[in-house]
């Protein structure tokens, strides 16, 4: 995984629980362009921990002068967000990853649209950067609970093809009108909780909307539980997983050679074989099939977890 | 290191070679004495100083004159390259990479200006000269990947990014090894892989593509494939298969070292950033057997890796039917010591 040490320029709230980063190079040294929907993992040193996050960016992916990010303080998660929050000062420098792209527009789109609910909004920022630039058609719908939470107001221009919706105001997005009425060649693309992602995905079909027009990002932070156990068969060594850690963490902790890249349970590149498995794996990840997760033979252990006697990996 | 370009042919006379230094610094694909598939990728960049290793694109004494070739084949054929019209950002960010690459890996044969969108590309040993702007195609006499390739050694792939696979949906391929852009374009991973054999059954291609899907800018990746070729011919396409299909037969155990070449594919990986496509370079290298075997330890590897092969790989490679003579000629240079490991000479 390659990186940089950024400095932090700027910080900014654009609502009471989002932060918007921006990092720039301490020797104003341009930084790789990148595609909209591309993220970076932030790497947070956090007393003995080293915790990492990826972090959509919302910059103007064919701007290297610096990269932003927004932040949503989640405090019943992992700590990697209220680290963000709480000790990142303008100033300090962190260690950035190149960006990846794991939610990319499709270069063939007669027209985009792009449906972002509440945080989720962060790619489809860039996204939409990148097609005011092409000169590309599309149009946003955002999502969002009260004007007050939504920090995507603050980055989405006011435009007549961009949409916001606000629920406690009455307006709620309606996604049967949006789909109902694009022409042929259109490309939908969605980010947000997984039920926004699962109703995008069912109205579409019930439209007759082709699969392959249909891109999506969940979202994903490892989720917290509880304590459990891992052996790794190699060394034989027995590695503790805390409740608010990852398994991955844990095994970069105990120094084991594993190879990430989104830690989202996305990209595939932390798959490990289990070798024996008495229990069940909590699968939170979008990369093993159906049919890896029931048979209990694989695990992304950048977010799933593990409940039960005995779990033996081939690490 | 200043560089003489050959002047040599690639066909009709094939007066190709390769000078003492190229012979050195040819990558031998063999880490060991047996070969089989296998997901053989590693990090590309700043490798051996000297090696085809060392730049991300390597120019060596042959520039010039496979230039000159892929022009004869672009003439005879315009379907070697094609761009599907979706593929052109993925184009210019080939063209800055490239660019970027020669000019500061070998900044006395190229040079690049760059003043915002205004570029000035110095290309010495081909006598080019030009201005143009940044992403804006008329201001080239070619499309921006066309442009560059033309300028660039080897076979170029440009895969689309989209639904968990890739795409081949552009390309410049003159001197492929038997397979044809014009067949396999707007064909994913699986399906331009289909004719391989064995690969699939070994889960080879699945855990190359999640490899590829996930390779990051600054971060490319490279792996070595290799075949076997009468005469030192670039172009052995299926298109033109009448013209070198038939030169299979005209070895003879009397010229077999001079006229069977072993051809090295040098295959990167390139994350390109503002398409989030992927580059394919695939640069072919060609040295006589007689040329490898003044290489001690790759003339014994040479012997025990084709004796050894499975007979499907042999197949598909095309040349079964000479595989005995080769083992002949290969097996005098072989005097049955072990080998070191790794791909490089003894010193
Ligand atoms: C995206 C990049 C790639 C492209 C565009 C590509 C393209 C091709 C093509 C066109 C062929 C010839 C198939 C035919 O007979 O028609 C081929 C063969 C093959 N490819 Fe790939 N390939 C890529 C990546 C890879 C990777 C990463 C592997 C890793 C294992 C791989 C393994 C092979 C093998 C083993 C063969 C058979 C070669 C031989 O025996 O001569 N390819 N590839
Ligand atoms: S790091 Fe990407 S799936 Fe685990």
């Amino acid at each position: 995984m390659s990186a940089q040490m950024l400095r932090v320029t700027e910080i900014e709230a654009l609502s009471p629980l989002v932060k918007r980063f921006r990092f720039e190079h301490p020797g104003g040294k341009k930084l790789p362009l990148f595609s909209g929907g591309a993220h970076v993992v932030v790497e947070m040193p956090d007393g003995d921990l080293l915790r990492r996050n990826a972090y959509s960016l919302i910059s103007d992916p064919q701007d290297g002068s610096g990269y932003e990010i927004a932040v949503r303080r989640e405090d019943g998660g992992r700590g990697g967000s209220r680290f963000m929050h709480a000790n990142v000062s303008q100033g300090d420098t962190l260690r950035i990853s190149t960006p990846l792209n794991l939610f990319a527009l499709d270069a063939r789109a007669r027209k985009h649209v792009l449906i972002a609910g509440g945080i989720g909004i962060t790619p489809i920022i860039a996204q939409m950067r990148q097609l005011l630039r092409m000169q590309d058609r599309f149009e946003i719908h955002y999502a969002a609970r009260s004007r007050s939470e939504a920090a995507g107001l603050r980055l989405l221009p006011r435009l007549p093809h961009i949409h916001s919706h606000i629920s406690d105001e009455g307006d709620r997005m309606d996604l049967g009108a949006i789909l109902d009425r694009q022409p042929i060649g259109t490309h939908v693309y969605t980010c947000g909780p997984e039920g926004l992602i699962t109703a995008v995905a069912q109205c579409a079909a019930r439209l007759g909307w082709p699969r392959g027009s249909l891109h999506s990002e969940v979202f994903l932070a490892p989720p917290p539980g509880r304590t459990f156990e891992v052996t790794l068969a190699k060394s034989g060594r027995t590695v503790t997983v805390g409740p608010h850690q990852s398994l991955l963490e844990a095994l970069e902790e105990a120094e084991v050679d594993i190879d990430w890249s989104c830690r989202g349970g996305a990209c595939g590149r932390c798959e490990t074989d289990v070798v024996s498995c008495h229990g069940r794996i909590e699968h939170n990840d979008h990369w093993l099939s159906e049919d890896e997760h029931s048979s209990q033979t694989k695990i992304m252990p950048c977010v799933s977890r593990f409940r039960g006697r005995e779990l033996i990996i081939d690490r | 290191m200043t560089l003489q370009f050959n002047d040599e042919t690639f066909r009709d006379d094939y007066s190709y070679h390769n000078s003492p230094d190229a012979i050195r610094r040819f990558p031998f694909p063999f880490d060991k004495d047996d070969y089989m598939y296998a997901v053989n990728m590693e990090p590309h960049g700043s490798g051996r100083a000297g090696s085809p290793f060392e730049n991300r694109f390597d120019v060596d004494e042959h520039y010039v004159a496979e230039m000159r070739d892929r022009e004869i084949t672009l003439k005879e054929d315009p379907l070697r390259c094609q761009s599907l019209p979706h593929m052109e950002l993925a184009g210019w960010d080939l063209l800055e990479l490239i660019m970027e690459a020669k000019s500061e890996d070998y900044p006395e044969l190229f040079s690049l200006h760059r003043d915002g969108d205004r570029w000035h590309w110095i290309n010495r040993p081909l006598g080019i000269d030009h201005k143009f702007t940044f992403l804006d195609p008329t201001t080239l006499p070619y499309g921006p990947m066309e442009y560059i390739t033309r300028q660039a050694q080897g076979d170029f792939a440009v895969l689309d990014q989209r639904d968990g696979n890739l795409w081949m949906e552009a390309g410049m391929v003159t001197s492929q090894a038997d397979w044809s852009l014009d067949f396999d374009i707007g064909m994913n991973f699986f399906e331009w892989h289909a004719p391989v054999p064995l690969a699939h059954e070994m889960g080879i291609f699945q855990r190359a593509l999640k490899f590829l899907l996930a390779i990051q800018q600054d971060a490319p990746s490279r792996r070595l494939n290799w075949t076997m070729t009468v005469n030192p011919r670039l172009d052995t396409s299926p298109e033109n298969y009448h013209k070198w299909g038939p030169e299979k037969r005209t070895l003879t155990p009397e010229n077999v070292g001079e006229k069977q070449y072993l051809r090295v594919e040098l295959q990167t990986f390139f994350r390109l950033p503002r398409s989030n496509g992927l580059a394919f370079p695939i640069r072919c290298y060609l040295i006589s057997l007689q040329d490898l075997v003044t290489v001690p330890k790759w003339g014994r590897r040479l012997h025990r890796v084709i004796r050894d092969l499975p007979d499907e790989l042999a197949e598909y490679k095309g040349f079964t039917v000479n595989r005995p003579l080769i083992v002949e000629y290969l097996s005098r240079f072989d005097d049955g010591k072990p080998t070191s490991p790794g791909i490089f000479p003894d010193e």
